[in-house]
């Protein structure tokens, strides 16, 4: 009976998006060598206004997204996230500021909990210009100390994202030392993606068999210790694991991410492939983008995959894997993930983790900063 | 842990809301959420710190004209508590 109240288009729509991420600002006023952005930042557009934003929070969750997630870039440099943490949170979005720290005083927390912010994710650079490592760089370690301790007493759980790469990644009992005694609830090891700045800094960033066998015996050691008191999540690399990962959960499926500029992207790092038109926000409806646009049908579903995968058993699990680490690595932006064993290019990747085992410690890394994304001008 | 006097509420890392795009109770959490199915929802929902589950259990009797619910609802406290959704007041 109930079917017959529903018109029979929206009964064939595909589910909206669940995910909303605002890429608020491309600046920053730190410049990890890891950083996923574009390499060539420096060229977007103009920043999208308060009211562009507004308008694209509101049509995301009348589609339906529930999570809303604020990152950058630095997001605090703006100083509108109050409002659009407000608008968000009002409409029913969980709403979630991805920061590191920089930026966030007493003032600007009070806002943000007032306007109904309900969590916060730390993350912890350490791939500075002025020091490698995290054990050196006791500014950046004081500065969590601060904004830990800040967001703990207005009553936020602690939650820490650290990226492991080559040059800090034998600290890591260091650094899970440092996120309980700053008293963490969660703590993220993810492993570099190689993306952006990162794969152009991807022979000094990615670790060695070795060390990351360490890594994870520490890993478990830690988990042993502390139990519950503070869940500790390691996210293992791809490239070393060889299992492709989905676009985040499927292209098109539940994440719809938005950069600075206006581009509505199905994944945050898309914007690097070719030949595909990106919608921009002011001219199109978040419903037509999800919906309708060639980009968000592009590597939707499985149908498009290329033989390998049409073959493949486990294509419905991870759709070919992801189409910018095809793309940056074949130049194919439809090709088989090479990660995967089964990929004819994947070769590439054992290059790659074998250049890896070539002893040397410090290989230089190029800074993620304006000047150097003009000089570079290109997407990785 | 669920003495009878002990009042579960929703753990502060999530939120329990009514989804109208999933026709739903959903719990939100970072970067996360769970569909709740209707059983879920309507045990969650008396999870406000204030009632103690033999009081859920007699409300939902009550809402739902049923009886002898306590076990359905205590085995799903007990999963919820260890998926962290719940966390006990108990003075
Ligand atoms: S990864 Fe580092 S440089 Fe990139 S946006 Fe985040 S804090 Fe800034
Ligand atoms: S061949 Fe394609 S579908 Fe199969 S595991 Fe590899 S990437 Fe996934």
């Amino acid at each position: 009976m109930d079917t017959l109240l529903v018109p029979p288009d929206a009964m064939q729509r595909r589910p909206g998006p669940l995910w909303l991420l605002a890429e608020v600002t491309y600046r920053c006023p730190l410049h990890c060598a890891f950083c996923y952005n574009p390499v060539d930042f420096a060229q977007a557009g103009p920043e999208l206004s308060t009211d562009d934003w507004l308008k694209v929070i509101r049509e995301a969750r009348a589609l339906g997204a529930a999570q809303f997630g604020i990152s950058g870039g630095e997001p605090l440099v703006r100083d509108d996230i109050e409002i659009l943490v407000r608008e968000a949170r009002q409409l029913g979005f969980y709403t979630n500021l991805i920061t590191s720290g920089v930026g966030l005083t007493e003032a600007r927390l009070a806002a943000l909990k007032d306007a109904g912010l309900d969590h916060i994710q730390l993350s912890f650079q350490d791939a500075t210009r002025e020091a490698n490592d995290l054990i050196t760089n006791t500014r950046t370690f004081d500065l969590k100390r601060k904004v830990a301790a800040m967001t703990k007493a207005a009553g936020y759980p602690t939650v820490i994202n650290c990226v492991l790469h080559r040059t800090n990644i034998d600290h890591l009992d260091r650094i899970i030392e440092m996120a309980a005694e700053i008293g963490a609830e969660y703590l993220e090891l993810a492993n570099t993606q190689y993306h952006g700045w990162a794969f152009l800094n991807r022979q000094a960033l990615m670790p060695s068999a070795a060390q990351l066998a360490e890594a994870e015996a520490v890993t478990e050691r830690w988990k042993a210790r502390l139990g519950k008191k503070m869940r500790i999540l390691f996210v293992t690399p791809d490239y070393q694991t060889k299992k492709p990962k989905k676009c985040m959960n499927g292209w098109g499926e539940v994440f719809l991410s938005v950069t600075p500029d206006g581009l509505a992207l199905p994944c945050h790092t898309a914007r690097m492939l070719p030949g595909l038109e990106f919608p921009d926000v002011r001219d199109h409806s978040i419903d037509w983008i999800w919906h309708e646009s060639p980009l968000f049908n592009r590597f939707r579903g499985t149908a498009w995959l290329p033989a390998t995968c049409q073959s493949c058993e486990d294509k419905d699990k991870d759709h070919g894997g992801c189409r910018c680490q095809a793309f940056m690595l074949t130049g194919d932006p439809g090709a088989t993930d090479p990660v995967c064993p089964k990929s004819p290019d994947h070769a590439l990747i054992d290059a790659a983790l074998a250049e890896a085992e070539k002893p040397g410690g410090a290989r230089p890394l190029v800074f993620r900063d304006p000047k150097n994304s003009t000089r570079l001008g290109r997407a990785f | 842990m669920t003495e009878n006097t002990a009042r579960p509420a929703i753990h502060r890392l999530f939120r329990f809301q009514w989804e109208p795009a999933q026709q739903a109770h959903v719990l939100l959490y970072p970067e996360g959420m769970v569909k709740l199915n209707q059983s879920a929802g309507e045990i969650l929902k008396r999870c406000d710190g204030a009632r103690t589950v033999p009081e859920i259990v007699a409300d939902l009797e009550t809402a739902f004209n049923a009886s002898g619910l306590a076990p359905e609802v205590e085995a799903f406290l007990e999963m919820a508590d260890a998926q962290n959704w719940i966390t006990w007041n108990t003075d």
